[in-house]
This record gives C-alpha cells, structure tokens and sequence, in this order.
C-alpha cells in the first residue's frame, strides 16, 4: 500500500488494522476456551469465557466508532474505503463469533454434572478443530492481505458442513437409544451447530478479505453440503 | 522497500536531540510577521502588540525543558527510532525467539528463531498481526504503561497444542537525559516454548483415559473366560481349547490397542516439532508396497503401483511416513479385498514458481467405499465407519488417527474421497522439498499420465519407468 501524504491518516488505517487483530486473537482464544470447557466440563473457565465476551463487544464499539470518525474526517476512496468497510464488517464477524462462543460457554454451565460419554464430545471437538484452523487462516490471511489464502479457507467449509451433518445423525442415534441421553445430547447439538456457524463466520470474513485485496465482491454461489434441515432421523432414508 | 527502511535505520540511531522549537527564532519571525501585518493591513498597533507578547509566551512555555507541554511535544515528535547493531547482535545470540518492538507494539526487529517459529512478521507492522493471543498483547500494553517487567504464558490450538511463555521488559536508550520521563523507547520480548513439558503433563492423563476405557472390553472378555474355565468348564476339553483360542484372540488385540496408542501417543509428543531430515518418498512408496506384498496375496489382491520416474524429494521422518503409508496401503487391502485390485498413484501438483510443490499419493481401492456421514470423521480416534468388520480385520480403530496425527506434523493433508460401491481413494499431501531436484516436474507429469491407467502395459518407451513396480499376487 502506498502511503499517504498525510502520515496520520496511515496510522488511524493501521490502528483500525491493529483493533482487529486484538479483537481476532481474542475470538479465537474465547472460542478454544469454550471448546476446552466443553470438553473438560469445566464451569469455570466456562464462566470466565463469558465474562471476556463483553470486552470483545466493546472492541466492536471502539472499531465503529474509529472508521465512521475516519470516514467522516478523510473521506477516503478506493482502497482506504475498501479497508474501512472490511474492518466494520469484519468486527461485526468476530462479535458474533464472540457470542457463539459465549453460548457454548452458557451450555457448559447448563450441562453441569450431565457428563455423559467422551465418545461423544471427541466429534465436536474434531469439528472445533476445523473451525479454529479456519479463524485462524482468515485471520492471518487478513493481516498479511493475501487473497489467495482467503479463497482457501472459503473452499474449505464444505469440510465442516459435511462434519456437522455426520455429527448430526451421530446425536440423533444416541437419543433414540437411550432417553436419558437428550438433555446431553441437545445441548451438544447446539453446540455443534454454533461451532459450524463460527466456520461461516469464517468464511465470510473470507469473502472480505478477498474484497479488501482485489476490490471484486465473491458472487459465485458456495455449493451448500449441510442438509440437517431436510433430514429426518437416522432410519429415514 | 527493505534497503530504503535499512537506511533510516542506519540514519535515525539515537543521537540526543535537544528537541522542541528554538523560541528565539520564533519570536523573531513573529514579530516581522506582526509589523508587516501592522503596515500593510492597517491592524491596531496594541493588537499587534498583545499579539507578539502571546507568541513570545507560548514558545518560552514550550521550549521549558521540565514543562508538561515540552514533554508531551518529544513524545509525540520523537523519531522513530531502530534497534543499532549492538541490539540486533544480542537478540540474534540469544537461543530463544525474540522480538523487539516499539512502545506502540509495531516491531523493529525480530531474530531468524522468531522468524522460523512464528512466520515472518514484517518490521514496521505491528506486533499481533503475527502474534494475535490476548495475554500477549495485553501484558505488552502493561509493560509499556507501567514500565515494569513482565512474564505471560499462553497456549496455542492450531495446528497443534502448543504452549508459551513470553518475558518482556521495557528498554530505555541512556543517551536521552529525559529517558525516565518518556515511555520505554523499545520493548523487547524473549519467548521461551514449554510444549515438551506440558505435553508430557498432559499426555499420562489422556493416555491413562484412553487405553483404560479401550482396553476394558477384552479384559471383560478376557476375565468371563476364565471364570468359566475355573468353574464349570474345568474338565471339557474341547469347550477348553475354544475358549483358550478366543482368549489368545483378545490378548493379541490388547495387544495390538497398546501398541497403536503407544505410537500415538509418541506421535503427539513431538507433534510441535516438524521433521526435516531429506527424503525421498518413492523409495519409502517402493518400500511399503514390497513388505505388504504377502497381506495383499493372502488377501487375494492386486497391488498397482505408479510411481514417478525421479525422486520425489521432501523432508519428514522416514518411520513415519512408511507408517502413514502402511496404515493407509493394509486398509486398502483389507476393506477395500471384494475390488480386488489397490492402486498407489504418485504425481505432483504443478505450483506456481513461488510456492512450494506438494506431491500427492493417492491410494484407490474398489471395495464397498464408505457412506459420506462417515467420511468426514474417520480419522477421530476410536471411530469405526462398520464396528463389525473392523473388529473381523483386527482394527484398532487407531489406525487413521496415527496416519492424521504424522500427516499433521509434517504440515500435509489427508484427504477422502468415496461414493458408496464404488470403492475409496485416500490422497495424501506432502510437501516437496525443493531444494532438491529441480527440473523433475515434467518426467513427473509424463508418469502421473502413465498412472492414470496403471492395468495397461504404457504405450511408449518414454512412459515405460524402470521404477513403476507391479505387485502381482499370485
């Protein structure tokens, strides 16, 4: 990027930059404590998870109140406006993310002393997996401006759509064999759901990148391989 | 860009200034500014007056040395200032990562250890574009604020556990006299890796979970039999040697779970540390498919190989990757038997000249495949996609899991492909080492075009490898 004449604009750009970057690193870490908690069943790094959810909500603030002063002062073009766009867009992102992950946290809390078997929360686990690896490729793929990585990440969400559907028919079996096992397995759903949710959130944060970098909108539509809405249990085939 | 950002470097070495506007020479030029305003626009000659004392003030004010308005002025007029030499010397002798940034975060310098574990992070961008945890950044800001040493931990997921400390502490360069009273001129950060021995912590908990609850159901098994051989089959010989055959069965697959969880637990333990002795991987390829040569007759299946005709050069553990390739080639013959026939194809995935080439091995089996809810969780530890014939074939359940786990810390990729009844292909994505062997890409893609019809003899001399191997069962 060429730098302007006047150095200051550079900097808010760069600070802008520099509060998404604190705000992905605190996303990403609120969301592998809400997995670790889940896993773990511990309730109180659950609680924590909740409580540093709203300094995430507050960096939002910080980065909107930031680019509409830069819009309203610079009234920047082209790239500069492009820059700012995506930092709204994708601090809008990362709060959601933020929220997800607070929701999980919220379930641990619900599911306390429920523990059923390990077997399974290792499925989820693996499809947290899958979503950090993404949040985290976006967001390196962010700060470095590499379309290219963006595009790659994009790609990757069927991965998750397919895990969450097997995951899906996995849960629903579990219920029909035993009863007991629905509370537990209905907060693992959602769970499950939110997690693949923080990939679409990814993923969109993925588009923006993209936009920032190249300055063309990703229309092609993104073949969709998550078909739990059409699915009626296990047995129905 | 770099030698033009090495010259201000070079330039802007401390040097004290005495820093704020010279209030002389303001005054000075006030004055004429005022007088002139005087004849020429006809201003009042007290406004003029007034007007002048108020310049002279203001700039006594700020060239003050100790006055709040002086010092708010240095910090924010100060240079951007740059490691000198003697700085980067010390960050580079020091064995641990380290990385020197500014009071604002943005980093000035980073040692090549920095480089090699964290990724590049440009100098002039700031320091969480690379390093985004929240405790990191947040004792930098404490550091910087308070002006006191600091020591944070924090632990990184992706790609695999990994857990750091960082020790900060806050620089001031002696050649300023007023360095106590600006922000530390450089932070520098020293981090030091505690995966080795957090893993280990770790590790005996996980391990202890898993093989305890795996290994229950042959020692149930195991514990039933002989009961009944203390009690009521104590004099039927031949209930006696069944239930001894069985019992040997199931301490054979104890056995076995022991030894898949050992290895993977090995796996993760250096699961951080990505091996980089050179290999080749044909070689390893040649290897594996000869020493399963008879699983694949007594299975009655054939064994195709299509290798390139050069090297295939790239860096890893050699015992792991023959393991990647064993596990994948034995599943192969075992589930995929009705097809008949497995193929290993190896070719290259043609690169763009500034990234790295990745080799791919893709293992394709005709058997029954594997339904598409199972697909994506094969390599979850202890998931069966058909509980029944895994444990018929002696599975653990582990074996994909250690084939992710290496593939992992190489930094390659497995991927499945399956429509159901029409076999599966697993691919494996390596990358290649290329350093070595440049110049081997169209021999490569001449035997990947060979490979895709590996039952025909090749048409021309040219495709003909002397290294593409068939095992034939007989």
């Amino acid at each position: 990027m060429a730098d302007h004449t006047v150095t200051s604009f550079d900097q808010e750009l760069k600070g802008l930059t520099t509060k998404i970057a604190e705000m992905g690193g605190l996303a990403e870490g609120l969301v592998g404590d809400a997995v670790t908690a889940l896993t773990r069943m511990d309730t109180e790094l659950a609680h924590k998870v909740m409580l540093t959810d709203a300094r995430l909500d507050r960096l939002q603030q910080e980065i909107e109140e930031r680019a509409i002063l830069v819009i309203a002062r610079r009234q920047p073009m082209a790239l500069d406006l492009r820059e700012i766009m995506a930092s709204l867009r994708i601090s809008n992102d990362l709060e959601r993310v933020g929220d997800l992950a607070k929701n999980i946290a919220k379930r641990v809390t619900a599911m306390q002393g429920n523990f059923a078997a390990k077997k399974l929360v290792i499925g989820v686990e693996h499809l947290s997996e899958i979503a950090m690896e993404q949040l985290k490729d976006v967001l390196d793929a962010f700060a470095l401006r590499d379309d290219s990585a963006a595009l790659q990440v994009r790609k990757r969400d069927d991965e998750i759509d397919a895990l969450y559907t097997s995951l899906f028919r996995e849960l629903l079996t579990y219920m029909m064999e035993d009863p007991r096992n629905i509370t537990f397995c209905t907060h693992l759903l959602f769970c499950a759901k939110n997690i693949e949710r923080i990939g679409d959130h990814a993923t969109n944060i993925a588009e923006t990148v993209y936009f920032v970098v190249t300055g063309e909108q990703l229309t092609t539509e993104r073949h969709k391989s998550d078909d739990t809405s059409t699915l009626a249990g296990p047995d129905a085939k | 860009m770099d030698e033009e950002r090495d010259q201000t470097e070079r330039e802007m070495d401390w040097q004290p200034s005495d820093g704020g506007p010279d209030a002389r020479a303001l005054a000075a030029v006030a004055a004429v500014v005022l007088i002139g305003l005087h004849f020429l626009a006809q201003t009042p000659l007290w406004a003029t007056i007034i007007g002048w004392l108020a310049i002279v003030v203001s700039a006594w004010l700020v060239r003050r040395p100790a006055s709040a308005v002086a010092r708010r002025l240095r910090v924010v007029a100060a240079p951007i200032v740059w490691p000198n030499s003697a700085m980067k010397a010390l960050a580079d002798a020091l064995p641990d990562p380290c990385i020197i940034t500014d009071a604002r975060g943005i980093v000035r310098y980073t040692n090549d250890l920095a480089s090699q574990r964290f990724g590049v992070v440009p100098r002039g961008e700031p320091l969480n574009f690379r390093l985004r945890a929240t405790a990191l950044n947040d004792a930098l800001e404490e550091v910087v604020a308070l002006d006191q040493r600091r020591s944070v931990e924090w632990q990184e997921k992706i790609p695999t556990d990994r857990w750091f400390e960082a020790h900060l502490a806050p620089i001031h360069l002696a050649a300023d006299p007023q360095a106590s009273l600006r922000k530390p001129d450089f932070v520098v950060l020293v981090i030091e890796d505690l995966t080795e021995q957090r893993r280990s912590e770790r590790m005996r908990a996980d391990f202890v979970a898993n093989a305890s609850h795996e290994l229950r159901t042959p020692l149930a098994s195991l514990t039933g039999f002989i009961e009944t051989l203390q009690g009521p089959a104590r004099n039927d010989a031949p209930a006696r040697d069944r239930f001894l055959a069985i019992m040997a069965e199931q301490a054979a697959r104890m056995k076995r779970l022991i030894d898949d969880l050992l290895s993977l637990s090995r796996i993760e333990m250096k699961a951080h540390v990505r091996p980089d002795t050179p290999i080749d991987l044909a070689d390893i390829l040649r290897h594996v498919t000869e020493t399963l040569t008879p699983l694949a007759a007594d299975n009655s299946v054939v064994v195709a190989t299509s290798l390139p005709q050069c090297r295939m050069p790239s860096r890893g553990d050699r015992d792991e990757l023959v393991q990647v390739f064993s596990n994948l080639i034995e599943n192969a013959i075992k589930y995929g038997a009705s097809g008949g026939r497995v193929e290993v194809v190896a070719g290259s995935e043609p690169a763009a000249p500034e990234r790295p080439q990745w080799w791919t091995i893709a293992i394709r089996d005709h058997g029954p495949g594997i339904a598409a809810e199972h697909l994506p969780r094969l390599t979850e530890r202890f998931y069966r996609a058909d509980i029944d014939t895994s444990r018929q074939k002696q599975g653990t359940g582990l074996g994909l899991a250690i084939v992710k786990h290496i593939l992992t810390r190489h930094r390659g990729r497995l991927g499945v492909e399956s429509l159901l009844g029409e076999g599966a292909t697993f691919t494996v994505r390596l990358e290649a080492d290329v350093s070595v062997g440049a110049g081997a890409e169209n021999s490569t893609e001449a035997a990947a075009a060979s490979g895709a019809k590996p039952a025909e003899p090749p048409a021309g001399a040219r495709r003909q490898g002397p290294q593409t191997r068939r095992a034939r069962a007989t």
